[in-house]
């Protein structure tokens, strides 16, 4: 199923007095393809959560639409919406064992739609195999593990077959291992059943690993929607740019001279067709090349040997996140000259943005990829 | 000394327990199976059980025992009930809750025997009045009962209305504050999957706050069978000539009453409310140790 969000907002009024509405949605727009995997990405309190809620019904929007296909849902209660939904806390029956959890939406149905015993049965047991926790029907919640709990509720979200399957931070109560674990198999059972799929996370490598899109928000303003790859190869603006990454894209503060640009006193890119003005610039971690006779150089901090690569930390005057952390393949060695290294940049790694707008400028050299 | 030293530190809490609690304990036993015993002289006859047969033959104790027994099995379960009840309004309520949560415990902050002259106000005839609900009764075209020295109903719908009413606030106050716990995933989920309001009452805010009430009945038993106070705020000190009295006032009436001065039937008959009150708990507990499983 199609969801479209057509000028979407969501405020609250501030109680405060002189407090201006909290808006938490700003007019959004935006389309999820039917049969695709979304992600909705942004740091806490960003609206993605409200964004959920929106979707499922359990807010209603102060303005927009939402249509589910050619359905416009915006006033239906969530019972009819057709949507499930998997809480950050599983919100499992504590007091029921699985198989009641994951019966407890089909015992609602009244009217036509209700089911037999045998019925229910049977699309339980459906659910709880596709999901693979057939084996632990007569458990309770409190005596499995964080990732079983999540399959019995996204096994619960999904028994009724819902339109839109949502996800809220469905991965943020579990360890390191089974957070990877249960991303892989959020991925494969929203590719078995084909169901349309919200998910929000903060985590940036979460939403890029299993997306087909991801949505990027900050303070309930959409900053930019596409495939991950390409988010992340061609950020909107600066914000999106610092927002996905691991370790976070190193800025500075730069300009743009003649078509050359300058960090500091050194010039170290070929940006012909970019306007003279003064920019920020955001080179990705593995944007860097050991290069003793490069045109940039940092003041080493550290060399951190990760086995697969390694990663310099170095310092430079004009960066403004902090320490500069360049990630180089690990058979290099870091010979650092009066305490510098140098580095040549790849154009595709290096990006500018407009120091009015933040938005990022892109310039011809960049575009030939793979440099 | 190494040995000792733990139980060094323990011995202040062993003493006082030990001469407050054990002794006492030890002593009524003693005083339950001692005949005939006077407490002028401190000698008794023999050793055995007639204080019991005493006791439970005796036609006052029996009254008590069915006073209590009829005012533990209404009191308990309609305010815990009337408490639940409140307890869901208030929490769904959103404007001035605070407000109502005050109102609502005020009673608990009150005095009993403060209560028990209000609710002789309300109730008692006397040469002047006919008490104010008297007055409604009649203003409805019924007659008047006089609730305070009128007939055994009346009076025992005085002293269960009385009992609800003073342990109400402290049973809302415990469930409003269970119901606030339960998170609210729990609602947004059924709420997803169109679950009425009363089967959400039902399979889900009941069994998640089933403990706390759990503990308020167990506490209500407890608390109701050991009612006293209550009768004394309304009808007075000479219970068993209103027949209103209960165990523990026909202990103390046995102890210090007109006819006192009889420690061991006292300590007969709380020895048999002691057993009453310690199977009921346990049945309780049972009962929600099942629930559990």
């Amino acid at each position: 199923m199609k969801v479209i969000l057509e000028h979407l907002t969501k405020r609250y009024p501030n109680h405060t007095k002189g407090g201006a509405d909290v808006i938490a949605v700003n007019d959004f727009n935006f389309e999820i393809p039917d049969g695709k995997l979304i992600g909705l990405l942004g740091p806490s309190g960003c609206g993605k959560s409200t964004t959920l809620n929106l979707i499922s019904g359990l807010e209603t929007p102060t303005e927009g639409k939402i249509w589910f296909g050619e359905d416009d849902v915006t006033h239906l209660p969530p019972e009819h919406r057709g949507v499930g939904l998997v809480f950050q806390s599983y919100a499992l029956y504590p007091h029921m064992t699985v198989r009641q959890n994951i019966m407890f939406p089909l015992q609602n149905l009244k009217g036509k739609d209700k089911l037999s015993k045998e019925e229910m049965n049977a699309k339980v047991e459906e659910a709880a195999k596709l999901v693979q926790i057939d084996a632990l029907m007569e458990r309770k919640p409190g005596q499995m593990s964080g990732g079983q709990q999540q399959r019995v509720a996204i096994a619960r979200a999904l028994v009724k077959r819902p339109r839109i399957l949502l996800l809220d931070e469905p991965l943020s109560n579990l360890d390191a291992r089974l957070r990877l674990q249960t991303r892989e198999e959020i991925r494969r059972i929203q590719m078995e059943t084909g169901i349309t799929t919200v998910f929000v996370t903060h985590d940036q490598e979460e939403a890029m690993s299993i997306s087909d899109e991801i949505v990027v928000m900050e303070k309930g303003i959409l900053q930019q929607i596409g495939a991950p790859q390409n988010v992340y190869d061609e950020p909107y603006n600066l914000f999106v740019a610092k927002f996905l990454g691991t370790p976070a894209i190193n800025v500075f503060e730069g300009e743009v001279k003649n078509g050359r640009l300058w960090i500091g006193d050194e010039n170290v890119l070929d940006v012909s067709g970019v306007e003279d003005q003064p920019v920020s610039v955001g080179i990705r971690p593995e944007g860097f090349e050991l290069s003793e006779n490069g045109p940039f150089h940092t003041n080493l901090v550290q060399v951190e040997v990760m086995g697969r690569d390694t990663s310099v930390v170095s310092t430079h005057p004009c960066c403004v996140s902090g320490s500069i952390r360049s990630i180089i393949a690990a058979e290099n060695t870091v010979i650092p000259v009066d305490g510098k290294v140098g580095f040549a940049l790849k154009p595709s790694k290096v990006h500018i943005f407009s120091k009015k707008d933040t938005l990022r400028i892109p310039y011809p050299e960049q575009q030939r990829k793979g440099l | 000394m190494r040995k000792l030293r733990p139980w060094l530190y323990l011995l202040p809490a062993i003493a006082f327990l030990g001469v407050f609690m054990v002794y006492p304990l030890i002593d009524v036993m003693i005083y339950s199976v001692e005949e005939g015993y006077n407490s002028a002289s401190q000698t008794y006859f023999g050793v055995g059980l007639y204080n019991f047969r005493y006791v439970l033959r005796d036609p006052y104790f029996i009254q008590a025992l069915k006073n209590t027994f009829i005012l533990v099995i209404i009191t308990v379960p309609l305010s815990t009930g009337i408490g639940l009840l409140i307890a869901v309004a208030l929490n769904s309520i959103q404007k001035l809750k605070d407000l109502f949560q005050t109102i609502f415990f005020l009673p608990y902050v009150t005095n009993t025997l403060a209560v028990g002259l209000v609710f002789m106000i309300l109730f008692k005839k006397t040469a002047y009045s006919d008490g104010l609900i008297n007055v409604l009764i009649q203003a409805f075209g019924g007659n008047g009962v006089d609730f305070i020295d009128g007939p055994y109903w009346a009076k025992m719908f005085v002293l269960c209305f009385y009992t609800v009413w003073v342990v109400l606030p402290f049973k809302i106050l415990i469930l409003t504050s269970a119901l606030a716990s339960v998170n609210p995933d729990y609602y947004k989920a059924a709420k997803i999957d169109g679950t009425s309001r009363w089967r959400t009452f039902y399979k889900i805010t009941l069994p998640m706050i089933s403990p706390m009430i759990f503990y308020l009945i167990i506490t209500g038993f407890i608390g109701a069978f050991k009612a006293y106070s209550d009768a004394v705020a309304l009808f007075g000190t000479d219970l068993n000539a209103a027949g209103m009295n209960t165990i523990v006032g026909y202990v103390y009436d046995m102890l210090y009453g007109n006819g006192g001065g009889y420690p061991s039937y006292a300590s007969a008959a709380a020895l048999i409310l002691f057993a009453i009150v310690m199977t009921i708990t346990c049945i309780n507990l049972l009962l929600s140790r099942q629930n559990d499983a």
